[in-house]
């Protein structure tokens, strides 16, 4: 399919033209360039470094940032899979092999005839309907070797992926539990009507007096956000949309950006209401592709009907309009930093704070960024008013908190609670048998055991960015672990010295417990890294990416023992290993090839 | 309130500036930090986090955070100091450190800091990364095995050589400096032995050809006083 040098310059020229040659756009440039061959030969990145008069380095460095741009030939089919624990699970690894024996195909490899390439890929945010996969960036939930073998047959037949069958990308809500939020009907419109009544300064006291905290995980204080930026001296202001929802196991925003879109738009308009801001930027992390055209519909929608765009409902001088951003497989890109540094083109390396985004954040500006839920709840607030959303939840943490739950339960979805819920109350509301425990927002969470199910879900106690991952009592809790730990090594942004290598020497450590080659001393080895990291780290990934294992060791400690080789240690070097090619080159397999401690 | 401010620093009173960080200060004042991705020509960079020391109870790096009166600052602690070792054997085993065949030997932070901290054994297992070296220029020597990913090779030939040389390319442990040209090769840009990028590297990644064992090692800027001594020195000197 590669095209010839000429269609490809103008086709590359189109997406530089679409952008206004902005550099600040080469994240969304990239993305659009690799549509025409599915990778980014060198010559790409020449043409799009001369035209955004960037260096070559310059463009190199974003693009090998990002999982999902390729710097080699992929297949015309590139398939890849989610590989969170709850997708290991429901059995993704025996579907993925199923696939890759009918294609002939390894992992991370192209088929010979360049028609496929199979991949694992970080949590695609479907961990109630998975396993799932990405197919040319568009998800599937649901895989069966059923529908392993019919989308093997669609690739082998060549259709493309925009025929294939509606029901494979059926993608259901699944909300289980609804509340203030999920459960209410939304006028489109109305939030901005009653915060407008009100005018921006009253409306702002109403946000601080509800104590709305930020759902992405940190739970900063919304109007105190809100305010900050409003009074930082700046001729711009602009309003970010998180939806990167990357951390394993979160899909809350998925659910109310595909079927509460409105809500989402409206409480950034709010927020430009508030701050003076112009300008809103939705973050849409690439695995929620799908999602980017009724979005962009929707946009269109709201404009028309005076929601968005210049002299809002009316109001002159009140313009606010929203633009969305692909991110393009970098979980570090939610951490609001990295974000704003991937909207400006570059690689998601996240700034040193202070400066706090709210001073100077996208281009420099006063920018505020909230995650998805927390600008759902401020049409709340604009309806309802702070006192009457004070009565909700507990006194730290107000309002409702909506779970995504997963795992070992017969109700996996969407469970939206008033915060100060136990649970133990979600883990018998989504009928979990026998839970041995649940991970609580995702890797960089916490790890509760039985004895700790009496917790509440609240900023005091346990708090939460919305994952919630119920473990089986068949289940093992070093392979839980395990995955979290390569998830972290391969999400580590390689900034600071303590997460880009204490997080792959990690993996390598669970590795070899997993091998069976590890004793006592590497789980000492396993805590004293977790220290090194949690206090050494420039972020939150590196902060708690030992954290998961911590805690599993402290609490299933049985899981791991029953890996460990019965010595003191053993040490990395395997000779047997070392010398087996050399073994099968002179075939000597007799005692004197070797010297194997038989001890 | 007395015309200066001060923060302690180990419980000793440390004069500074407004607008200083915590190891500009304290440098400045004679007290050293180990620190090594912090250049005191560059904006702060953080990423080495050699500097972490806890101010008022909180971790932090000393290369960022701002002195303000009265913080209470520890960094000369068995805890802060056992975990910099770990950090110092992190870098060792990241790269390939030879050092007895390295040029730099004896004026390398990273090895001078691993003397001055005590660093016995690489402890973890090595990871032998295999970046090619690039001897394409006519006057220096890139081994990237070396590289410990301080930037300041990036951010001296952007800021001060107006060249913009090299970038930081790639994601976690396969994050490297690439070179700006087409070839991907040092000889296809206009870097030249006067830039300040070509002395910058405070590990022999970035090396001048052709001046191989002048002084002999031993007697090296690190061989004849540690690290630490030789900042504290030089602070005297300055005041
Ligand atoms: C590694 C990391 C990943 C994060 N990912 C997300 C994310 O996917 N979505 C999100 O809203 N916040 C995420 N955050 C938190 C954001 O940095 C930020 O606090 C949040 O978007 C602020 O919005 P809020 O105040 O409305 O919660 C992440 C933080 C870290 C450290
Ligand atoms: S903690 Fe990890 S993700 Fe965060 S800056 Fe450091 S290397 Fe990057
Ligand atoms: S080459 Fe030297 S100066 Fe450049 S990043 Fe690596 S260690 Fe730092
Ligand atoms: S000197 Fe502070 S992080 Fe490197």
């Amino acid at each position: 399919m590669t095209k010839t040098g000429k269609a490809h310059e103008t086709e590359l020229d189109r997406v530089l033209d679409r952008n206004r040659r902005d550099r600040g756009r080469l994240v969304q440039i990239l993305r659009e360039a690799q549509a025409i061959e599915g990778w980014i030969p060198p010559e790409t990145v020449t043409a799009i470094a001369q035209g955004l008069g960037m260096a070559i380095g310059e463009v190199e460095s974003t693009l090998e940032f990002y999982s999902f741009f390729y710097r080699r030939p992929r297949g015309d089919y590139v398939v890849l899979f989610s590989d969170n624990i709850t997708d290991r699970m429901l059995g993704n690894q025996a579907i993925f092999e199923h696939m890759a024996r009918r294609f002939g195909v390894a992992r991370g490899e192209v088929s010979p005839d360049g028609l496929v390439s199979l991949d694992f890929t970080s949590c695609t945010g479907l961990c109630d309907q998975g396993p799932a996969i990405l197919v040319n960036g568009i998800a599937i939930p649901k895989m069966t070797l059923r529908r392993a073998d019919q989308i093997h047959d669609l690739i082998r037949s060549k259709v493309p992926v925009s025929d294939w069958p509606k029901d494979l990308f059926e993608i259901d809500h699944n909300i289980r539990r609804a509340d203030m939020l999920l459960g209410s009907d939304f006028m489109p419109g109305s939030a901005l009507k009653a915060a407008i009544a009100m005018g921006p300064e009253a409306f702002l006291t109403e946000v601080k007096r509800s104590n709305l905290r930020g759902r992405g995980g940190a739970g900063f204080t919304t109007g105190v956000k809100w305010e900050a930026a409003k009074k930082a001296q700046a001729d711009e202001r602009f309003i970010v949309c998180n939806a990167d929802e990357g951390e394993p196991g979160t899909f809350k925003d998925r659910v109310l950006l595909q079927f509460y879109p409105e809500r989402v738009f409206e409480g950034m308009a709010l927020a430009g209401f508030v701050t003076g801001a112009r300008h809103g930027l939705v973050y849409l992390r690439g695995e929620y592709l799908y999602l980017l055209a009724p979005l962009e519909e929707k946009l269109a929608e709201l404009r028309a009907g005076r929601l968005l765009g210049r002299a809002i409902q009316g109001v002159e001088g009140f313009d606010f309009d929203i633009e969305i951003h692909m991110g393009a497989g970098a979980y570090i890109c939610g951490e609001e930093t990295a974000l704003i540094e991937s909207l400006e083109g570059k690689a998601g390396r996240p700034r040193i704070r202070p400066p706090f985004p709210v001073v100077c954040g996208y281009r420099n500006k006063p920018t505020v960024v909230n995650n998805v839920e927390t600008l759902c709840k401020v049409t709340e607030i604009a309806l309802q008013g702070g006192a009457g959303y004070e009565g909700f939840g507990t006194k730290q943490s107000t309002g409702t908190k909506i779970l995504s739950v997963s795992g070992d339960c017969e109700r996996p979805g969407i469970y939206e609670y008033p915060f100060g819920v136990r649970v133990g109350q979600v883990l018998d509301d989504c009928g979990a048998r026998s839970p041995k425990a649940v991970q609580i927002s995702g890797p960089a969470g916490t790890c509760l055991g039985i004895r700790e199910f009496g917790r509440r879900i609240a900023f005091e106690d346990v708090p939460t960015a919305g994952a919630f991952m119920v473990f089986g009592e068949h289940r093992d809790m070093f392979a839980v672990a395990h995955n979290f730990a390569h998830f972290f090594a391969h999400e580590s942004c390689g900034f600071c010295t303590p997460c880009r290598v204490g997080t792959a020497i990690q993996a390598k450590i669970m590795d070899k417990i997993a091998a069976g080659h590890a004793t006592q001393y590497e789980m000492n080895e396993l805590q004293h890294l977790h220290d090194v990291m949690r206090t050494g780290s420039h972020c939150g990934l590196g902060q708690t990416a030992g954290g998961a294992i911590a805690d599993t060791i402290g609490k299933f400690r049985d899981d791991y023992e029953q890996k460990l080789a019965r010595k003191d240690f053993e040490p990395a070097f395997d000779l047997d290993a070392a010398l087996a090619r050399a073994r099968a080159v002179t075939g000597r397999d007799d005692a004197d090839s070797h010297m194997l401690d038989h001890a | 309130m007395s015309d200066y401010e001060t923060f302690l620093l180990d419980g000793r009173p440390v004069r500074f500036e407004r607008g200083q960080t915590i190891l500009e200060a304290a440098l400045a004042a004679g007290h050293y930090i180990p620190n090594l991705c912090h250049h005191p020509e560059f904006k702060p960079h953080g990423s080495c986090k050699l500097c972490t020391i806890k101010v008022n109870g909180r971790y932090g790096s000393a290369c960022t955070v701002k002195a303000m009166p009265g913080q209470e600052v520890s960094s000369d602690t068995p805890e802060l100091n056992g975990n910099r070792r770990v950090l110092l054997q992190m870098l060792f085993v990241e790269g390939s450190h030879f050092c007895p065949g390295c040029e730099k030997s004896g004026n390398c932070a990273l090895q001078a800091l691993a003397y001055d901290l005590e660093m016995l054994t690489p402890h973890y297992a090595h990871f032998y990364p295999s970046r090619p070296l690039d001897a394409s220029h006519p006057d220096v020597l890139i081994d990237f095995n070396r590289c410990i990913m301080c930037e300041l090779c990036v951010r001296a030939s952007r800021e001060v050589d107006g060249k913009n040389v090299f970038a930081l390319a790639g994601r976690g442990v396969a994050s490297h400096v690439v070179v700006n040209s087409p070839s991907g090769k040092l000889a296809d840009t206009d870097f030249a032995l006067t830039d300040k990028a070509a002395h910058i590297c405070p590990v022999g990644a970035i090396l001048p050809k052709r001046v191989g064992f002048a002084v002999p090692i031993g007697s090296r800027t690190y061989d004849v006083d540690a690290i630490s001594t030789l900042a504290e020195r030089r602070a005297t000197e300055e005041a």
